[in-house]
């Protein structure tokens, strides 16, 4: 090998073509022309009443804000007691572990519907509640249940107890996944091991949580459909079905309404999702970012030029 | 003066596995004891054994005058909690075969990890506390590069580092280097040797000979949970006593 020789030219080849796709391309397009157009034109449909109730203000201001704060509030009590139920069934404590093995077994074994009917005749069955030493003892408070109107938390502990019970598992198999080497190196540190859990071992269990967490909640919007059965019908599939199609009579054009805005909720949970998963990615791929290689060609040119 | 490590029949059995049968050894201040032997010899679990990773069965280990593991009033001997566990283990630096570095975390930020957590110290301190360890180590332009860019040499370097901010007054290292390239071997081994020649007291699980020979105030060879010779290294890599000892250096020398 000689040094004087000049640098082999960059490689100026004719791209691989791929003709098969573009017309596959060209026939989806097609169907989907046709599809569309047939909906546009299907009477049936009925786009005007769809367009009328699309920004209805009982769809907006009652529909969608209560299925998203069905959605919030039950997904943040579902993680906080997913996460003490994972624990608990990570924990060598033979009473923690079978208390979270039993509440699994009962929440994830029953249907959400069936649970969400149950939590609404929570009423019926405990008809009022007191405060005091049972069997003989004096009681100190006492309300009746039935005269609370609480159909919308019974529908949120619904949900968020069922929910709690898929995300245990799933923060379990993060924290699963972190190697023991990690919270051996946290504990020879002299860290202890709720302080090594949270800076060690959860952040990079976070990786393994995020995608299906972001899943679940995009699951737990579209499982909010549900809480008719409490019934609540203050959500965003009861107030276009219930309150106004029932009414009107008009059906299709209002499923299309609650699905759209279904639709934008999920798409902007999307994204959230994608932030989400590249910041708890950080550090585990051998991949260097943007910053970092930027950083290196230039020390490369600095030697080179020297 | 009281010596740095001292254990006194010192046993570990895991169910019916017994893998340390009483292991009586010192080290003193400043110096390098290192442990040798074929695998499952119960080195690894010796030096687990000096930070309580492992909890003792029998026997009592002392890490500068103070009984690891337990609180010993009149006869009886007490379990420690994990915090004042935690508080010993502060004192006392650990290296792993397998580096076990913090993957979400820059080589700064592991090295700054436990001084910010544990001992609270200032950030800013830490920082610098940090680029000056890195530097020791000879990894400064590496400070931001997280451990899955580095290599291997590089990361048990950066953890080194790591267990030097916690400021320990002992250093165990298990296989420090069993996980790396060979060519990789020397730089770790070179960062080691300067810091024996610093006065770190350092209880090193090896098999490497030449680093044992050069660097070691102490050898001790290990098979089956029993120490079965030590002495001088230079000593005893050069005319073993022990039949097992020479069988086992024939090989890996």
């Amino acid at each position: 090998m000689t040094t004087d020789e000049s640098p082999p030219s960059a490689i100026d080849a004719v791209p691989l073509r791929h003709p098969w796709r573009w017309v596959a391309a060209v026939v989806i397009l097609v169907l989907l022309f046709l599809f569309l157009y047939g909906a546009a034109t299907n009477e049936a449909f009925k786009w005007s009443i769809y367009r009328q109730y699309l920004f209805d203000p009982r769809v907006l201001s009652v529909g969608l804000v209560n299925t998203l704060q069905l959605t919030v509030y039950s997904m943040v009590i579902a993680i906080a007691l997913g996460i003490v139920l994972a624990v608990m069934r990570l924990s060598p404590n033979p009473v923690f572990n079978s208390v979270a093995w039993v509440f699994l077994w009962i929440f994830r074994g029953t249907p959400v519907y069936v649970q969400l009917v149950f939590w609404g005749l929570i009423p019926v069955i405990y008809q009022s509640m007191q405060i005091g030493v049972p069997f003989t003892g004096p009681t100190f408070v006492q309300f009746s249940v039935q005269t609370l109107s609480i159909p919308f938390l019974l529908a949120t502990i619904g949900l968020a107890l069922n929910e709690s019970a898929y995300m245990a598992e799933i923060i379990r198999a993060g924290i699963s996944s972190v190697s023991e080497g990690q919270l051996e190196a946290s504990t020879a540190l002299g860290m202890s091991w709720g302080l090594a859990m949270r800076r060690t071992v959860l952040p990079q269990a976070m990786r393994v949580i995020i995608p299906p967490t972001g899943n679940e909640v995009i699951s737990m919007l579209k499982t909010t459909s549900l809480v008719t059965g409490v019934p609540f019908t203050l959500d965003l599939y009861g107030i276009t079905s219930r309150e106004i199609a029932a009414r009107i009579y008009e059906p299709v054009p209002l499923l299309l309404v609650a699905a759209t805005w279904y639709l934008v909720v999920t798409s902007i949970l999307m994204v959230g999702q994608y932030y989400l998963e590249r910041y708890f990615a950080r550090g585990a791929s051998r991949k260097l970012t943007g910053k970092q290689l930027e950083a290196l060609a230039k020390a490369q040119l600095g030697t080179g030029a020297a | 003066m009281t010596p740095m490590v001292k254990a006194e029949q010192v046993c570990k059995s895991f169910g019916a596995l017994h893998v340390l049968k009483g292991i009586t050894l010192e080290v003193g201040r400043g110096e390098v004891l290192c442990m040798v032997g074929p695998s499952g010899s119960g080195k690894s679990t010796f030096l687990r054994c000096i930070n309580h990773l492992e909890q003792v069965n029998a026997g009592r280990l002392y890490v500068d005058g103070d009984l690891i593991g337990y609180r010993e009033r009149g006869a009886k001997l007490y379990e420690m909690s994990p915090r004042d566990a935690a508080k010993q283990r502060r004192e006392i630096g650990m290296v792993f075969q397998h580096f076990n570095l913090f993957p979400h975390r820059t080589a700064l930020e592991n090295v700054m990890e436990a001084p910010v957590q544990v001992k609270r110290v200032k950030k800013a301190a830490a920082v610098e506390r940090a680029k000056d360890l890195l530097e020791q180590v000879g990894l400064s332009d590496k400070a931001t590069a997280y451990p899955a860019q580095l290599s291997g040499g590089q990361q048990q370097r950066v953890a080194i580092a790591r267990a030097l901010a916690m400021d320990p007054k002992l250093m165990l290292f298990d296989e420090p280097t069993s996980a790396l390239d060979p060519e990789l071997v020397g730089e770790v081994l070179a960062v080691m040797k300067k810091l024996a020649s610093e006065g770190m007291t350092m209880v090193v699980v090896t098999h490497e000979m030449g680093f044992a020979r050069e660097v070691a105030n102490q050898l001790v060879f290990m098979d089956g949970g029993v120490v079965v010779e030590s002495g001088n290294p230079r000593e005893v890599l050069a005319n073993p006593q022990h039949e097992r000892t020479k069988a086992f250096l024939s090989k890996v020398l």
